[in-house]
């Protein structure tokens, strides 16, 4: 992991580094204006994810049509990879519901889930019936330095490196949970190196460098495709922003060391990478910088003009169908709201 | 077909109704600890590894948090899971993925993601186990926003409410009475077929005098009750609530209207427990007849105790006896 460079990899041609860097710029904006969003007063709060937009976009570019990603809440730029619809997916945080308002069947992403690795069992329940079907989808685990405590991760690594289903878990090391370092989070300093104990392959990468993400989850990807069974991946990158916009990381740690890591923004890594190449020059680069204001827009427009859920809808998802006693309480409410 | 009846253990009819649901439906799966070759500690999953195979009914690690994520898992992928948590009391490691996931899921995808999951749980005392291996859970998870919870009573109502169970698009907490597993009933096919609507009560002896309310193994122990009372002269009507969640409140309303007293018995501890629910929704629906309060014969707020105080525990026929005369001693004027 040298720092500042990136990854030479003939295999990830110029179409796909173009790409990558696209989606990162785009999951960048519209991360900047979900901040902006929050401070004034047009959603509620957010989970920033600035400085993981490399670790995020090219582990969701690894993925095809089949595949299904799980995450927890911080998961944006793995939304755009996958072209989840960016309006239902911000609607969480405009609270408007709580998984967004997505469909998460057909995007191939899991709701939104206030949990941390709350889903990392449901990845490897959902491989495990890949392999029952006898289909080829993988899935893959999002999950932070901080969820690789909980216990759950154990469960769900030791039951898909026993059955060999076709997972990827994807932890993004951030640094950060919360208030918490991972020195004081991660045993053994490293969550790739459990990998071992379960007798599969961990890998830790730098995880600012989007050309290295996207070559070793595609194998990753390709290898539990191939029916070889679960990866660890460990995306060593950094929370460049608050938890939440409601943290205040001033209270735990240095600017200074949240200037070192500014040095190695994994977006403008790639800009110089592709710079350097002859892949992007100024007015490419102005290009993509306006396709993502576009983008940012008519998000920003969707969420601004997104009606409230009815508060039928409070009722209606409970059950398949409402029970009786769901249906009265149903009742009751429209009554008192008079609706 | 003979006429004799058949007579066939709780037991042996979960593993019937087991093995029909998954020659009936290839998306039915059954997992858990020891659910293969063993056929479970209760051997409720007997043979049916070796009938459908290791893809249809599988052994997992002995981890109750990932029996039920997984399940959460192979249902978002079309599956319909049956898992196995061995004993009632390990359920507590699971509770994330059972409230925070299982019960949430169909409503936090707004429908997209429905979870036809089966929880089988061996449930409540009366069989001398060990610490954790005695709880009434129904309260706890009837609290939870999109669980269904029921519990069978006899061999052939099992039958009846596990199929019905597997076949709902909706998370069920099965409670199997485990003291009940090895009682042999005549397994009645009108019963076994029957498709009463989830939520439905069943009254197993009809009464004028008053109605003894419960579920599970007490069923029996008040249709016990119910044959004493009778040589005083005191008609008892036993109600099977079945379903816990949905709670059938017509058929409550219904019985105790009739009857006028109402007396529920239950195992788990009273305070909070399904019995107050009950309670409140009788008053709700029958004050103006009521003849005396509704009366609550429970276990106590106490930890489950070991298997030698389990008698002191469990509601006993004395008891359950006690409170009908208590009912029917009340005097509305004499209220102390």
């Amino acid at each position: 992991m040298g720092a500042g460079a990136i990854t030479d990899n003939a295999t990830v041609g110029p179409d796909r580094m173009l790409s990558l860097y696209r989606s990162m710029a785009i999951a960048r904006a519209l991360d900047l204006e979900s901040v902006a969003m929050q401070r004034q007063g047009i959603i509620p709060g957010y989970a920033p994810m600035r400085g993981q937009e490399a670790a995020q976009i090219g582990s969701g570019a690894a993925l095809v049509d089949g595949d299904f990603a799980f995450g927890t809440y911080r998961e944006l730029g793995v939304a755009v990879a996958r072209g989840v619809d960016l309006v239902g997916y911000i609607a969480t945080h405009l609270a408007a519901w709580h998984g967004g308002l997505y469909n998460p069947k057909e995007s191939g992403f899991a709701a939104i889930n206030a949990v941390v690795a709350g889903s990392v069992l449901h990845a490897a329940g959902w491989a495990r019936g890949e392999q029952l079907k006898g289909s080829h989808g993988v899935a893959i685990s999002y999950f932070g330095d901080g969820a690789s405590s909980q216990g759950e991760v154990h469960e769900a690594m030791n039951f898909a490196a026993l059955e060999k289903s076709p997972v990827v878990f994807f932890c993004q090391n951030n640094g950060w949970a919360i208030s918490v370092p991972t020195e004081k989070q991660v045993a053994g300093g490293s969550v790739a190196a459990r990998a071992q104990g379960y007798g599969m392959p961990g890998e830790r990468i730098d995880g600012n460098d989007v050309v290295e993400v996207f070559r070793v989850t595609s194998e990753a990807v390709e290898r539990a495709r191939r029916g070889e069974g679960p990866t660890v991946i460990e995306a060593v990158t950094y929370r460049a922003g608050p938890h939440s916009t409601s943290d205040d990381p001033g209270r735990y740690r240095s600017l200074a060391e949240e200037n070192s890591w500014q040095k190695r923004d994994p977006i403008v890594l790639m800009r110089k990478r592709l710079q350097a190449d002859g892949q992007l020059d100024d007015a490419a680069d102005a290009r993509i910088s306006e396709e993502a204001a576009a983008v940012v827009e008519e998000v920003r427009d969707g969420i601004v003009h997104l009606a409230a859920q009815p508060g039928s809808d409070m009722f209606t998802f409970v059950f398949a169908e409402p029970t009786a006693a769901v249906q009265e309480q149903l009742e009751e409410w429209k009554e008192a709201s008079h609706v | 077909m003979s006429d004799t009846p058949e007579n066939i253990s709780m037991q042996a009819a979960l593993n019937r109704a087991l093995s029909d649901a998954l020659a009936d439906d290839p998306s039915v799966l059954v997992l858990g600890e020891d659910v293969g070759k063993l056929g479970g500690v209760f051997r409720v999953t007997d043979g049916l590894q070796q009938r459908f195979g290791e893809s249809r009914v599988f052994d997992t690690p002995l981890a109750e948090a990932g029996i039920m994520g997984l399940s959460v898992g192979l249902a978002m992928n079309g599956f319909k899971p049956v898992p196995e948590i061995q004993f009632d009391g390990f359920s507590y490691p699971a509770m994330n993925q059972i409230i925070t996931q299982l019960a949430r899921m169909n409503y936090r995808t707004r429908g997209a993601f429905p979870m036809p999951v089966t929880l089988r749980l061996p449930s409540f005392g009366g069989i001398r186990s060990p610490e954790l291996h005695g709880e009434s859970l129904e309260s706890i998870f009837a609290h939870v926003p999109g669980l269904k919870v029921v519990s069978p009573s006899t061999p052939s109502e099992a039958y009846a409410l596990l199929r019905q169970s597997i076949a709902d698009p909706d998370p069920v907490i099965f409670m199997e009475p485990k003291s009940r597993y090895w009682n042999k009933k005549p397994f009645d096919p009108e019963i076994a077929d029957e498709r009463l609507p989830v939520g439905s009560s069943r009254v197993v002896r009809a009464g004028k005098h008053a109605t003894l309310i419960a579920w599970g193994a007490m069923v029996s122990r008040c249709l016990d009750v119910a044959q004493f009372a009778e040589e005083d002269g005191v008609d008892l009507e036993v109600l099977d609530m079945r379903w816990l969640k949905p709670l059938d409140t017509r058929g409550l309303t219904a019985s105790v209207r009739k009857t006028k007293r109402a007396i529920v018995v239950h195992e788990a501890p009273r305070t909070v427990g399904l019995g107050a629910e009950i309670s409140a929704l009788v008053t709700e629906s029958a004050f103006d007849v009521l003849k005396a309060p509704v009366a609550r014969v429970t276990g106590y707020d106490v930890p489950y105790p070991a298997g030698r105080l389990e008698d002191e525990y469990i509601p006993s026929i004395d008891r359950i006896m006690t409170a009908v005369q208590d009912v029917f001693s009340y005097r509305r004027d004499a209220a102390k």
